[in-house]
């Protein structure tokens, strides 16, 4: 039996004759799909640097519903940032948080509830938007389609600028290994504007498995930021996927720390449907031991005057691995295009590894684009010159890396949050452990 | 303070320095000057510990210690500065955070407090003051889009602060125009007292005209081949380095 027959089978006994409505309808039509492409493997172009089919050789528990969590999370999550007045919202193994009292005292005409809740309350809307943007030949994506029970649903409506920070946290726990398919989906009114937080944090010591897809449709002159963190513990394998829809005029800003993980894919798609869209992309990666990091974007120019600016940058020290492909596609009606992708890596040790590989196809002719990728080491000039005077060789080290690291965490427009993140990679860079301040959560102590 | 005897270095098994011998004293300025390729960077190079050079025979003994068991963070610790002919640009460090990190390092390794963060920039902005510079420059990533005078400057701004015992100066006059000359000049002057000492390495005679040298070396092929007082710079400006080639010959 081939593993994607092995997962058909695992749905088949799980969901199929779970009645949904509008979830239960496209979980069909993407089994037929899944099953037509499969699990995507090394041969697959996309999935080149990261096969997951060891993992997925794993025998893991698929959380059929929301678990009975023995203390309050909410008493646990100290993690905000501080200074940022956000609105922290707990996801347990995929499930939106039935304690989550974010929902109480939203403004009027903002919707933030639970994936499940959305299809059934609000199915006109979640239906037109339900689906629609995930890849076309993504294995996983399909698999998520299939499997995924919940997740957030967030609607902003027209011309609402919503003041607090949404801080999605999203918790990998219990005492068995854990297979997590979170979906969510986000729709952006024309003209609002929202500033997203997401945080993965895995509570136990199991070798958890995770694929995640979020969805986010940005109406016109829209405004999304979003800001991911990464910490996993080493045994973790993690595939989380973003999806963007980007309509006239709109702008989006996605920024993803990884900090720790054991196996990282993180796949950002963007489609830049209508005229004048915006979109910026920008990962900061530190990796060490035998962690595994794979960045894939994908960002497609299917309308003129849009523009894309992608920078990626890591850091990679002892045995670990990372990747970065990006893609970026200009369709031949897409003039005035600007288009840029910059990958930028230092491979602290001999036996680091890093593969990056920028693919640009252009069928129109009045565009910028450029692309530029390194890898490289710490400059010999510039140690010295820290050495001379007077500073240690491990502070002078800490020092270049950080100022390389710093090329992205200066892009948060935040200040709270550029501070936190800039402490954050900081002690990850000293080797220490990088849980966020306050946190008792201690995420990255096992 | 300073002494070196009968130093060789080589860099990719070329031999640079051949014999070199040199004596430092506290309150000394000497100038070192000599044509292209004579050795003088190398000097400083050495001096300073870049391990792209290899010493291959000789002594240097700084402050009574054998320089050679001194890393190059402890010769800076130690009182050694070094101002770079190319100062290095490093994006993303600001020149606050590097000066206080260094200074307070400095500071750990002799045994005193380290300097707060305000009583740093005090500190910083009295020394800004003192060798004129502009503060704009020091509130941005070190050198980081600074013209090649700025760089110098700052390169003396950075002197000011870590107050060493004992300063090489690299073709600090190059690129110079007057002005940022003057600046540079006026640095060296404020700071030297009867404690510290220069080594003012040069191409030209331009420069000792606002720093005066107690002692003119002039360095040919790898040695010092020629010392005297300040009136050898003069003699080499009219007479050119051919006169010392053919009077080494």
């Amino acid at each position: 039996m081939t593993l994607t027959e092995k997962y058909c089978d695992i749905f088949s006994s799980l969901l199929k004759n779970s009645d949904n409505g509008i979830l239960s309808r496209h979980r069909m039509e993407a089994l037929g799909k899944f099953r037509e492409i499969g699990i995507p493997t090394h041969e697959n172009e996309n999935y080149k640097y990261s096969d997951f089919t060891k993992v997925l050789e794993g025998k893991y528990d698929f959380i059929q519903k929301q678990e009975k969590f023995n203390a309050d999370l909410n008493q646990y999550w100290q993690c905000s940032v501080p200074d940022m007045d956000t609105r922290v919202i707990l996801f347990s193994n995929g499930w939106f948080y039935k304690n989550n009292d974010v929902v109480t005292d939203l403004p009027a005409g903002l919707i933030i509830c639970s994936l499940k809740e959305a299809a059934e309350k609000h199915a006109a809307l979640f239906e037109k938007h339900y689906n629609r943007y995930i890849s076309q030949n993504d294995g996983f994506a399909y698999m998520n389609t299939m499997f995924a029970n919940d997740g957030v649903f967030i609607y902003v409506p027209e011309n609402m600028h919503v003041k607090n920070t949404i801080q999605l946290v999203n918790l990998t726990h219990g005492f068995s290994e854990r297979f997590v398919m979170q979906r969510n989906l986000i729709v952006m009114g024309n003209n609002s504007r929202m500033r997203l937080m997401i945080c993965d944090h895995t509570l136990n010591k199991a070798d958890n498995m995770v694929n995640n897809v979020t969805e986010s449709f940005l109406g016109k002159q829209s405004s999304l930021e979003v800001y991911s963190i990464q910490n996993e513990p080493d045994r973790s394998a993690v595939i989380k996927s973003l999806f963007f829809h980007q309509s006239t005029g709109s702008k989006l800003i996605n920024l993803a720390f990884s900090l720790h993980g054991g196996m990282l894919r993180n796949n950002v798609s963007v489609t830049l449907a209508e005229e004048n869209a915006d979109t910026n992309l920008y990962g900061l990666f530190l990796n060490d031991r035998e962690q595994h990091v794979d960045n894939f974007t994908s960002v497609d120019h299917a309308a003129p005057g849009c523009t894309s600016n992608q920078l990626y940058k890591g850091i990679l020290d002892e045995d670990a691995h990372g990747a970065f492909q990006g893609k970026v596609l200009v369709r031949k009606d897409s003039q005035k295009t600007v288009a840029y992708q910059s990958n930028k890596n230092i491979c602290l040790t001999p036996s680091a590894k890093m593969r990056t590989k920028p693919q640009l196809e252009i069928y129109a002719d009045d565009v910028k684009c450029s692309h530029g990728a390194t890898v490289g080491q710490l400059d010999d000039a510039a140690l010295f010159y820290l050495r001379s005077r007077g500073i240690g060789v491990k502070e002078a080290r800490l020092m270049l890396m950080y100022a390389f690291a710093d090329d992205i965490v200066r892009q948060i427009p935040v200040l709270p949050l550029k501070e936190q993140i800039s402490g954050l990679v900081n002690s990850r860079l000293r080797g220490e452990f990088s849980d966020c301040n306050h946190c008792l959560l201690n995420c990255s102590r096992h | 303070m300073l002494s070196i005897k009968n130093l060789h270095a080589r860099i990719n098994g070329k031999e640079i320095l051949k014999g070199l011998d040199l004596e430092v004293k506290p309150g000394e300025i000497h100038a070192i000057m000599g044509p292209n390729g004579s050795g003088k960077s190398t000097l400083a190079a050495v001096l300073t510990g870049r391990d792209l050079f290899e010493v291959t025979a000789g002594e240097i003994i700084y402050k009574g210690k054998n320089l050679f068991d001194l890393s190059p963070e402890d010769r800076a610790r130690e009182g050694m500065f070094l101002s770079f002919q190319y100062p290095v640009e490093i994006p993303g460090v600001s020149m606050v955070n590097f000066m206080r990190i260094a200074l307070n390092e400095k500071r750990k390794y002799l045994g005193l407090e380290p300097f707060s963060s305000a009583a740093f920039l005090k500190y910083m902005r009295e020394m800004s003051e003192l060798v004129e510079i502009d503060t704009k420059l020091t509130n941005r990533s070190v050198n980081e889009g600074f013209s090649g005078g700025e760089k110098k400057k700052n390169e003396i701004f950075q002197m000011a602060i870590l107050q060493p015992m004992l300063s090489i100066l690299d073709e600090t006059d190059s690129g110079l125009d007057i002005d940022a000359l003057r600046v540079v000049a006026n640095g060296v002057n404020k700071l030297k007292n009867k404690d510290n000492a220069f080594i003012v390495i040069t191409h030209y005679q331009r420069l000792l005209d606002y720093i005066v040298p107690d002692k003119v070396h002039i360095l040919y092929n790898g040695k010092i081949v020629k010392t005297a007082g300040k009136e050898l710079a003069l003699e080499l400006e009219e007479k050119g380095y051919e006169w010392i080639k053919n009077s080494v010959m």
